[in-house]
C-alpha cells in the first residue's frame, strides 16, 4: 500500500501552498502591474506521483544506479592493484595513453558519477515536488533595535572614556600603529638589495664564445650566414650552482650578416666580419627570443611577438618591447676563437625604473 | 537517572541529535533551516559548481602535497620517463615527474586538480556573469557580489601560482613574465622583484614560496570567503525568477530537506565524477614535454592557464612604450597593462555601487530581471565581456594565427582596435537587441503569441491566427520595475536663490537620462492598451 | 746477373716476359682500379647531371633561371647543395605555385626519389654544398634522445614548440610541425636552412646533436609518441587546454545542471 503514500503526503501540502498563500493570491492590477499576478499555479502530478509501477521504475532506477556506483568502485580498486603504472595501452581515439590512468579516470568518475545520478533522479521522481513559498523578513532591523544599538553603543563608549581621555586614545592608536612595523621589518631578509645587479652579466672582455650545443668555443669560421648559434660565456658549466640565474642574463644569441647588409653603423663596429652577438633575453619581459628568420634578420619573442631588427641594431619594429636588444661587442682572440670585449654596455633583459 | 528511565529511551539518532543540541544549540538552527527553500532553476547551480570544484581543488590538493618537493635543488632525474633521463632539473620538477609516472594514480590527482582548477574560474567567471546580468547583486546582495569577487581574482592568482610550482619550462617563462613584469613598476620594482625571489631571476626560492602562498596563504582565505559567500546566500535566501506567485516577499521553490540536499549533495558527486572522467580522458599540463625550466630557453605557444589569457592579451596588444628621463626609465609598454588589468577587473566590480547610485532604488531586490529588461546594464556587462574575450584571443595570438592562418602582426592588430571597438560595437547591439526583445514582450502581451496558424477570411484575407496569452504569462512578461529617470531637483530654492548644482549631480541626472530616459526602455504595456485591443477586434 | 743476361735468348723469355708484362699491367690496373672505376662513377655522374639538368629546365628554371643563378623570382641556387634540394623537392615545397603567400607551404612530392637524386646532383654540380645525408648521420643507433630534448628546447622548441608542434611567426610565416617529417629531412633541414629557418651547421650543431634531436622528435612527436595524460588536445598548452575545459568541461557540467535543475515530466491530464 505504499503506492498511495506519495501522493497522499503531497496532497496536503499542495493544498496549502496552491495559490492560497497570502503572497501568491493577490491579484490587484496596479500601475507598475498592469496584470494581476494569478499566483502560484496548482500543482501538477509527475507519473511517479499517480502510478505507482512508473515510482517502482524509478526506485529500480536509482538502485541500479547505486550499484553501478559500487561495482565501479571494486573496479578502480582492481585496476590500481592490477595495472602496471608503466602500462601504455592505445585507445581510440584518445592516442597511446596510460592504461592504468584511464583506467582510474574512468572507473572513479562512474562512481561517483552514479552516486550523483541516482541521488538526483532519486529527488526529481520521488520526493514531493511541490513548490512551497518561503516568506522572506526584511534584513534591516526596526527603528527600535536600532535606537537600542545606538544607544548601548553609545553608553559603552561612554563608559571607557575613550572619548574623554585623549592621551589614552592617541597613545593607543599610536602603539597600534606602530606594531605592525615590526612584521614590515621583518621582511628585509626576504631578498637582498638591487645595488647594481641587473647591470652586469658574466662577461668580460677576453671572455671566450662557448657554443652552447657542443661545448666548444667558436672561432668565426663556425658561424655561417644564416646560421644560428648559441652561445654562453667561457667557464659557466650547466653544474654549476648559478647556472640559471647567470645564464638568464648572459644567454647569447650569434648570427652572421653579410656586412654591407648591415644599417646600423655602431652594430658592424661592434660585430667581427659580420658576425654579431645579441643578448638571448627579450627587453620586454626577459623571456629568450630566438625565432630567428634568416631571410629578413627579425627576431620574434614567441611571449608577446617583440620583433627586432638584427641587421639594424635589433631595432624594434612591432610589439611590446621598449627598446632594442643590447649587442655584445666581440672581436677575435690571438688563437682565433671568438671572444667578448667586454661586457654588454646597458642592462640586459627588461627594463626598470632605475635602468635611465 | 528515574527521568530517562521513565521517559522511555529514545532511538539513538534522537539521543545523539539531543545531546549535541544540549551543547551545540542545533535544533534552532535547524527549525530555521532545515527545511528552507531553494528555487530550482539550472543557472543557480553555477555557484555549485565552484563550491564543488573548490572542494575538489582541496581534496586532491592535500594529496599532492604528500607527494611533492618544493624545493629548487638542482636534482639529476632517474626516473621511469625516458625522454628526461639524466637531465639536470629542480627538485620541484623531478618530485611532479614521481608523482605523474611513479606515483599509482597520482597522475589521474594531479590531472583532476588542473582541470577542477580551470572549471572552476570558469564556473565562477560563468556564475557571475550571470548574477550580473539578471541583476542579482542589487541591495541587499552589493557584500556578497564584492566576496565572490574576489574569490574569483584570489583564485586567478592561486591558480597562477600552482601552475608555477612545477618549475617546467612553460610555467618558468611565465613567472620570467611576472618577474618582467613586477620590475616594471616604477620605483619600488626592483626591489620587489629582489625581495619575492630572494635575488636574481630566477634565484632558488620562489618554489618554496609560491607553495605557501597556493596551499595556505591564498586558498586560506579564499576558504574564508567561501563560508561568509555561503552564509550570505542563506541568510539572504535565494533570488528567483518572476512568475505568478513569486514575489520579492517570498521564495518559492522546494525545501533543503530532502529535495534540495539530494540534488545539491547528488551534484556535487556529478561535478566530480565529469572531472574524474575528463582527468581520465583528457591530457592537461603534461610538464614532461615541457621539460625543466631554464631561463635561456623557451617554446613558442607560451600561454598562462585561460584566466590570466586576459592579462596576457593586454600585454601582447601593448605598444612598446618606454619613456627615460633623469636617469629613470618608465616602462609604459608593461606598466600601463599591468595597471589596466587591475582597472578592467574593478569595473566590474564597482558596477553595483554604479547603478545603485544611478537608481537612487534604496530598496531590497529578490526577484531577478531578465536581461531584455535591463538594456543599458546588458549591454554594458555584454561590452565588458567583448573586451574581455577579445583580450582573451589577443592572449592567444600566436595560436589563432598558426589555425586561421592568419598573420600574427594582424591578429595583434584587430586585437589593439577591437578592444576599443569592439565593447562599444558590442555596446549598440546589445542594447537594441534588448529594446527589440522587450518590443515583442510587448506585442505578445496585447497580441497574443503567434500560433502558427493561418487562417482565411470570407473576404479572401489570409491572417495568422494569435492566441491570447494566459494571465500567468502576461503577469510574468510584465512583472518587471521600470525607472523613471532622475531629475536634477529645482535649481531655485523657495526664496529664489539659485542653489549651486553639483557635477555630481548632474552626472548622475545624465547617467540616469541614458539608462532610462526615453528611447533606453520600452514602456510596458498598460492595462487600458490591453483592454482596448482585446474588446475591439478578435485578431491582430 | 749473368744468369739472367745468359737466358735472355732463352725460347721462353719472350713468353716469361709477356707473363710479367701482363702482371704488372694487372697490378697496375689493380693500383689504378679506384681511379678508373672513378672515372666511371664520373661518367654515370655526369649522366645523372646530365638527366637532372633536364628535369631543372622543366620545373625550375622558369624560376631559379637556366643555369640556377635565380631570378626575381627565386634565388640563386649556385651552392645551396643537394641536401638542400633534396629537402625542397622531397617535400613537395618546390616546385613552388607562382602565386604565393608568406611562406611556400610543404605538399604532396611529384618526383621520385630517383628523379629527386638527378635535380640534386645537378645542383650540387652548381657549387659545392651540403650532401644528402647517409641513414648513419640520422638513424637512431646510439642516440641520446634526452640530450636531444635539451638541445631541441635550446635551439628548436622556440619556433616549433615542446614536441614540434609548429607556431607563428612573423607577418604570416610558420614554423611547420614536425609529425610525419623523414629523420632525413629534418637532418637536411637543420643542415641547410630552408625558407626563414635560421641553419645548423655542423660546427652548431653537431651531427651527434642533430641525431639526438631527430630520435627526441621520434619519442615525442610520431604517430606512436605516447601521450600517458589521455587525449594531447594538440599539444599546444593552455589554450586549448582553456577551450576544452570551457566546452566539455564547464559545458558538460551545465548540461548536468540543466537536467538536476528540470521540472520532471508531468502526469498527463485527463
Amino acid at each position: 500500500m505504499s503506492s498511495q503514500d506519495i501522493p497522499e503526503e503531497n496532497l496536503p501540502a499542495e493544498q496549502q501552498s496552491a495559490g492560497h498563500d497570502e503572497h501568491g493570491a493577490v491579484g490587484v492590477p496596479d500601475d507598475k502591474h498592469p496584470f494581476a499576478d494569478p499566483g502560484l499555479p496548482p500543482h501538477e502530478h509527475r507519473i511517479q506521483d499517480v502510478d505507482e509501477r512508473a515510482a517502482k521504475r524509478s526506485e529500480r532506477a536509482v538502485a541500479l544506479m547505486f550499484t553501478v556506483s559500487m561495482l565501479a568502485t571494486v573496479a578502480f580498486i582492481a585496476s590500481f592493484v592490477a595495472i602496471p603504472v608503466d602500462k601504455s595501452v592505445y585507445i581510440f581515439p584518445l592516442g597511446t595513453i596510460s592504461a592504468l590512468n584511464f583506467a582510474l579516470g574512468l572507473t572513479l568518475g562512474i562512481a561517483l558519477f552514479c552516486i550523483g545520478a541516482g541521488a538526483v533522479h532519486w529527488a526529481r521522481t520521488l520526493m514531493s515536488d511541490v513548490e512551497i513559498a518561503d516568506e522572506r523578513h526584511p534584513i534591516e532591523a526596526d527603528p527600535e533595535t536600532r535606537e537600542k544599538v545606538f544607544a548601548d553603543f553609545k553608553q559603552g563608549a561612554k563608559e571607557s572614556a575613550l572619548g574623554r581621555r585623549k592621551l589614552i586614545r592617541n597613545t593607543m592608536f599610536g602603539a597600534l600603529t606602530l606594531v605592525p612595523l615590526s612584521g614590515v621589518v621583518l621582511l628585509r631578509d626576504l631578498g637582498p638589495l638591487p645595488e647594481d645587479k641587473l647591470r652586469h652579466t658574466l662577461w668580460s672582455k677576453g671572455k671566450l664564445l662557448v657554443n652552447m650545443n657542443t661545448d666548444e668555443p667558436l672561432r668565426p669560421s663556425d658561424v655561417a650566414v644564416g646560421s644560428l648559434t648559441f652561445a654562453k660565456p667561457q667557464g659557466l658549466e650547466e653544474h654549476d650552482h648559478d647556472f640559471q640565474n647567470e645564464i638568464a642574463k648572459a644567454a647569447l644569441m650569434i648570427v652572421r650578416i653579410q656586412p654591407e647588409d648591415i644599417k646600423d653603423k655602431r652594430e658592424l663596429e661592434w660585430s667581427h666580419e659580420g658576425i654579431v652577438a645579441y643578448s638571448k633575453i627579450c627587453t620586454h619581459v626577459g623571456c629568450p627570443i630566438s625565432l630567428y628568420e634568416q631571410q629578413t634578420h627579425h627576431v620574434l619573442c614567441p611571449c608577446h611577438q617583440s620583433t627586432f631588427d638584427l641587421s639594424d641594431g635589433a631595432r624594434v619594429i612591432f610589439g611590446p618591447a621598449g627598446h632594442a636588444l643590447p649587442q655584445l661587442r666581440i672581436g677575435v682572440n690571438d688563437e682565433g676563437y671568438l671572444e667578448a670585449l667586454g661586457d654588454f654596455e646597458e642592462p640586459v633583459g627588461p627594463a626598470f625604473w632605475e635602468r635611465g | 537517572m528515574s527521568t530517562a528511565q521513565t521517559r522511555r529511551k529514545a532511538p539513538a539518532g534522537e539521543r545523539v541529535a539531543d545531546w549535541a543540541d544540549g551543547r551545540l544549540g542545533i535544533y534552532s538552527l535547524a527549525k530555521a533551516n532545515m527545511r528552507k527553500i531553494f528555487p530550482d532553476h539550472w543557472s543557480f547551480m553555477l555557484g555549485e559548481i565552484c563550491l564543488y570544484s573548490f572542494i575538489i581543488i582541496i581534496l586532491t590538493g592535500v594529496y599532492l602535497t604528500l607527494f611533492f618537493h618544493p624545493s629548487m635543488n638542482e636534482v639529476e632525474y632517474h626516473g621511469s620517463y625516458i625522454p628526461l633521463q639524466g637531465q639536470l632539473m629542480s627538485e620541484a620538477f623531478a618530485s611532479t615527474l614521481d608523482i605523474s609516472f611513479d606515483v599509482r594514480g597520482g597522475l589521474l590527482i594531479r590531472q583532476i586538480h588542473h582541470w577542477a582548477a580551470i572549471i572552476f574560474l570558469a564556473g565562477m567567471f560563468v556564475h557571475m556573469m550571470r548574477v550580473f546580468f539578471t541583476g542579482a547583486f542589487r541591495k541587499p546582495r552589493e557584500i556578497n557580489w564584492l566576496f565572490g569577487f574576489l574569490l574569483f581574482v584570489l583564485g586567478m592568482f592561486t591558480g597562477f601560482t600552482g601552475y608555477s610550482l612545477p618549475d617546467d619550462l612553460l610555467s618558468g617563462t611565465g613567472v620570467r613574465f611576472t618577474q618582467g613584469a613586477i620590475l616594471s613598476v616604477p620605483i619600488v620594482g626592483t626591489y620587489i622583484s629582489m625581495f619575492l625571489f630572494g635575488g636574481e631571476f630566477p634565484g632558488t626560492d620562489f618554489v618554496a614560496r609560491f607553495y605557501s602562498i597556493h596551499i595556505l596563504l591564498l586558498p586560506g582565505i579564499m576558504l574564508g570567503l567561501v563560508v561568509g559567500h555561503l552564509i550570505l546566500v542563506f541568510y539572504h535566501k535565494h533570488t528567483q525568477f518572476a512568475g505568478p506567485g513569486r514575489t520579492n516577499k517570498n521564495v518559492v521553490g522546494m525545501p533543503l530537506l530532502p529535495v534540495y540536499m539530494a540534488k545539491a549533495g547528488g551534484f556535487f558527486f556529478l561535478v566530480f565524477g565529469v572531472i574524474a572522467a575528463i582527468a581520465g580522458i583528457a591530457t592537461v599540463n603534461p610538464i614532461w614535454v615541457l621539460g625543466p625550466y631554464r631561463p635561456d630557453q623557451v617554446s613558442t605557444g607560451a600561454q598562462p592557464d585561460w584566466y590570466m589569457g586576459f592579462a596576457e592579451g593586454l600585454v601582447r596588444a601593448m605598444p612598446g612604450w618606454e619613456i627615460n628621463f633623469w636617469g629613470h626609465t618608465l616602462v609604459l609598454g608593461v606598466f600601463i597593462p599591468l595597471v589596466l588589468f587591475g582597472l578592467f577587473l574593478a569595473i566590474i566590480a564597482l558596477y553595483p555601487f554604479i547603478e545603485s547610485w544611478v537608481t537612487g532604488d534604496k530598496r531590497e531586490h529578490h526577484i531577478l530581471d531578465r536581461p531584455r529588461n535591463a538594456p543599458t546594464r546588458t549591454a554594458f556587462g555584454v561590452a565588458w565581456v567583448t573586451g574581455y574575450i577579445i583580450m582573451l584571443i589577443g592572449g592567444g595570438n600566436d595560436i589563432v594565427a598558426t589555425h586561421f592562418h592568419l598573420s600574427i602582426n594582424a591578429v595583434t592588430w584587430f586585437v589593439r582596435i577591437g578592444f576599443f571597438a569592439g565593447p562599444v560595437i558590442a555596446f549598440v547591439i546589445t542594447k537594441r537587441i534588448c529594446l527589440g526583445l522587450q518590443r515583442r514582450d510587448k506585442e505578445k502581451v496585447l497580441h497574443g503569441r503567434e500560433s502558427g496558424i493561418i487562417k482565411r477570411l470570407p473576404h479572401g484575407e489570409f491572417i495568422e491566427v494569435h492566441e491570447p496569452l494566459s494571465q500567468e504569462q502576461m503577469y510574468t512578461l510584465t512583472a518587471h520595475h521600470q525607472y523613471e529617470p532622475v531629475e536634477i531637483g529645482p535649481t531655485v530654492d523657495e526664496n529664489g536663490v539659485e542653489r549651486k548644482v553639483k557635477g555630481s549631480e548632474k552626472l548622475r541626472a545624465k547617467l540616469s537620462d541614458a539608462y532610462y530616459g526615453e528611447g533606453a526602455q520600452i514602456p510596458k504595456p498598460t492595462a487600458e492598451e490591453y483592454r482596448e485591443i482585446t474588446s475591439g477586434h478578435g485578431h491582430h | 746477373m749473368k744468369k739472367l743476361s745468359a737466358r735472355r735468348r732463352h725460347p721462353l723469355a719472350a713468353v716469361v716476359v709477356l707473363l710479367l708484362a701482363l702482371l704488372f699491367s694487372g697490378g697496375l690496373y689493380a693500383v689504378f682500379a679506384p681511379t678508373s672505376k672513378a672515372e666511371a662513377d664520373e661518367t654515370a655522374q655526369s649522366l645523372t647531371i646530365e638527366e637532372g639538368k633536364k628535369l631543372y629546365a622543366v620545373g625550375c628554371a622558369s624560376c631559379h633561371g637556366t643555369g640556377g643563378q635565380g631570378t626575381s623570382d627565386g634565388p640563386s641556387l649556385v651552392g645551396v647543395g643537394a641536401a638542400s634540394v633534396d629537402f625542397q623537392v622531397g617535400t613537395g615545397r618546390m616546385p613552388a605555385a607562382t602565386s604565393q603567400g608568406p611562406q611556400v607551404p610543404k605538399k604532396k612530392n611529384i618526383y621520385s626519389q630517383a628523379e629527386i637524386d638527378q635535380l640534386a646532383a645537378y645542383i650540387a654540380s652548381l657549387g659545392a654544398g651540403p650532401a644528402i645525408p647517409t641513414k648513419e648521420q640520422y638513424g637512431p643507433a646510439g642516440a641520446d634522445i634526452a640530450e636531444g630534448g635539451e638541445l631541441f628546447r635550446t635551439n628548436c622548441a622556440q619556433c616549433h614548440n615542446f614536441t614540434g608542434k609548429g607556431g607563428a611567426l612573423t607577418h604570416g610565416k610558420y614554423a611547420p610541425d614536425l609529425e610525419g617529417v623523414s629523420p632525413k629531412h629534418i637532418y637536411e633541414a637543420m643542415q641547410t636552412g630552408p625558407q626563414n629557418m635560421p641553419s645548423f651547421p655542423d660546427t652548431t650543431l653537431s651531427e651527434e646533436n642533430k641525431k639526438d634531436i631527430i630520435a627526441y622528435l621520434d619519442a615525442v612527436n610520431s604517430s606512436k609518441s605516447e601521450s600517458p595524460g589521455g587525449l594531447e588536445l594538440g599539444g599546444l598548452g593552455p589554450v586549448s587546454e582553456g577551450l576544452f575545459g570551457w566546452i566539455f568541461g564547464l559545458g558538460g557540467l551545465i548540461a548536468v545542471a540543466v537536467w538536476v535543475a528540470a521540472r520532471t515530466a508531468k502526469a498527463k491530464k485527463s
